[in-house]
């Protein structure tokens, strides 16, 4: 990156952000996932009917960091929590977001039943294929061939199963309305990533019913790699299993 | 309003709608059932939710959602539910959201799950035991209440007995005092405003207005419940003065105590029951006190002993406390078995009496 670019990206907080400093490492992909999140929000005008339901993750920093209602739930719970939130508030514009150990380990009930209901809601999956939080372990989400804490040589199905292709299970399922897998490793993606997630944002809070976005992030930590290779290591990986693009617009 | 005659489920319903209870989630558990497919016949009607959750663990998050988002809500389960849902009561104790939990349990044997609780940190639940319909009634308002009052979840401890029985109920709304406003409640109305709210056991704040944090939040929760223990100790007390034994009993079984009581005075043997309305906060006080003359104390409970615990941290060294009940289960599995009957109760009483007090 250019020196101009540095400070571009530094400078610049993104609408309804209270802060640039956030915890996370030097190349994770979560924050630029946060950054098109809010952006999205904003250009919807939905700041003020926004509640979003945060998981256990490194993304759950954004509770701290941005302008809108927050409820910090229980690993894996979100999707249930959401639920009881936008029954009681039925305009409001209501949100999940969630790592892939949140999503595809601890909560895939959650997620499924939430989506089975039509329940107007997004959930936004950041899958980085591992629980980057407690230091880089295997999570449902991790790909074959993935070396992470506890596949040292790598994930191997034999030995530790198939990676659970969370967005094909949801857009299975008739009350999903929309499902999109997106990423943000390069500028491409990432504009992309943020029309995926402005769309099902405006449909499930026009009660369209279930929306669903995934965003490949980088976990350079957690991938046990330089900070510069992680967005090429997801590319050569994470893209291979996990096919970006909208996998469906509009009720089955 | 005139009175009703009502089954125990429906009358707990429409006494938590009375309450103002809009949201209701539950998974099918006997004797919780009926409660949920009450709910599901009267929320519609009175303009609120009831989910039919895919599983506990659901049904006390939505639960947990709808507190959050400012709602009166509840939901219930027994045993091995409940158990699941300990997770969540323990993170709604340590964020602070309301909501009532309707244990509707099996029997006597879920004392210790009720009152200890198997969530995670530093928090207690307050639990009322209703010896009878009519009493489920009033609790299901005052824990409402309660929850509201400080910001916690808070459970019923109800049984087969409670919800299948016929009872004519006075189904009034009852007043308990103002409660704060719901300031804190999330509607998402003021994002971008600099003022959005935050619901989060570690309460670490925003960016611009940072929160207590977890070690101060925590001990700060602690303190609540150190004041709830103080001043939510509720108990009812009969004979006590100048007994020689003293009965102590919960929920369901304290009318048969009652009834053994009225039963051996008759007799002129010199019993009092106590029985413990709030098991927790549990009346440690108000148990010394009815024990102050008492020789020996008796604890009937339909389990292995579990409240003893309780009665005996409560009386002390001063005087025997001893068991009285055992395990006693139905073959159903969901009633209290062969020793819940007056005969039973009286003739243990009495001999427990003859060997102690006559002696
Ligand atoms: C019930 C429970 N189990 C385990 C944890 C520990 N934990 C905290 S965050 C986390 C993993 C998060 O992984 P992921 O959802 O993929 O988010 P990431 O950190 O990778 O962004 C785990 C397992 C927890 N908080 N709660
Ligand atoms: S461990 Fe991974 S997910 Fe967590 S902050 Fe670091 S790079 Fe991001
Ligand atoms: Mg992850």
């Amino acid at each position: 990156m250019t020196e101009v670019a540095q400070k571009k990206v530094a400078s610049a907080l993104a609408p309804l952000q209270l802060s640039g400093e956030h915890h996370l490492c030097p190349g994770c992909g979560h924050p630029v996932a946060w950054r098109i999140l809010l952006e999205a929000i904003s250009e919807l005008g939905l700041e003020q009917r926004a509640i979003g339901v945060v998981g256990h993750g490194c993304y759950t920093n954004i509770v701290q960091l941005a302008d809108i209602d927050f409820l910090q739930c229980l690993h894996g719970r979100a999707p249930a929590v959401a639920t009881g939130v936008k029954r009681v508030h039925p305009d409001a514009a209501v949100f999940t977001l969630q790592g892939d150990g949140d999503v595809a380990s601890e909560g895939l009930a959650e997620v499924l039943h939430t989506a089975a209901r039509a329940e107007r809601i997004t959930t936004i999956m950041l899958n980085n294929g591992v629980f980057g939080d407690t230091g880089g372990q295997m999570t449902a989400a991790s790909v074959v061939g993935q070396r992470t804490k506890t596949s040292l040589d790598g994930r191997d199905a034999e030995t530790h199963g198939h990676p659970v292709p969370v967005a094909e299970l949801v857009a299975a399922l008739a009350g999903s309305a929309y499902v999109a897998r997106g990423s943000v490793n390069n500028a491409g993606s990432i504009a992309k990533s943020k029309r995926y997630l402005k769309r099902a944002l405006e449909l499930s809070a026009a009660g369209a019913g279930f929306t669903f976005v995934e965003i490949l992030t980088m976990c350079p930590t957690g991938w046990f790699l330089p900070t510069a290779e992680g967005p090429g290591y997801l590319e050569g990986t994470f893209e291979q299993t996990y096919p970006l693009g909208v996998l469906k617009d509009g009720p089955r | 309003m005139p009175a009703q005659l009502l089954q125990g489920s429906d009358a707990v319903a429409r006494s938590a709608i009375e309450a103002g209870c809009r949201f209701f989630a539950g998974y099918p558990m006997l004797p919780f059932t009926d409660l949920l497919e009450a709910m599901a016949r009267l929320m519609p009607g009175a303009g609120g939710v009831c989910m039919n959750a895919e599983t506990e663990i659901e049904a006390v998050n939505m639960a947990l959602g709808a507190g959050a988002a400012g709602a009166r809500a509840a939901t219930g389960s027994c045993g091995q539910g409940i158990a699941l849902m300990q997770e969540a009561i323990a993170e709604a104790a340590l964020n602070e959201v309301p909501f009532v939990v309707f244990n509707m349990a099996r029997g006597q044997q879920d004392y210790f799950q009720a009152t200890r609780g198997g969530g995670w940190g530093d928090y207690r639940t307050i639990c009322l035991a209703p010896k009878d319909v009519n009493e489920a009634v009033e609790h299901t308002q005052l824990l409402f209440h309660l929850a509201d009052l400080y910001r916690a979840p808070v459970m019923m401890y109800g049984d087969y007995l409670i919800g299948h029985t016929y009872m004519s109920v006075d189904m009034q709304r009852r007043d308990y005092g103002p409660l704060p406003p719901k300031d804190w409640a999330l509607d998402g109305r003021r994002g971008g405003t600099g003022a959005s709210r935050q619901i989060w056991t570690w309460a670490m704040g925003k960016a611009n207005d940072p929160g207590p944090g977890p070690d101060l939040h925590w001990q700060r929760i602690a303190a609540k419940f150190e004041d709830v223990a103080r001043a939510e100790q509720r108990w009812e007390s009969e004979l006590c003065d100048d007994a020689d034994t003293v009965v102590v009993s919960f929920g369901s079984a304290g009318p048969f105590v009652s009834q053994v009581v009225a039963e051996l005075r008759a007799d002129g043997l010199r019993v009092g029951a106590f029985r413990p309305v709030s098991l927790w906060p549990f009346p440690e006080t108000a148990l010394a006190e009815a024990c102050a003359s008492a020789r020996q104390v008796l604890v009937f409970e339909v389990n292995a002993g579990q409240m003893i615990d309780d009665v005996r941290l409560s009386v002390g060294h001063r005087v025997p406390v001893r068991p009285l009940g055992r395990v006693s289960i139905d073959f159903s599995g969901m009633r209290q078995g062969e020793i819940l009957t007056v005969p039973w109760i009286r003739e243990r009483v009495r001999a427990a009496m003859n060997e102690t007090v006559m002696g």
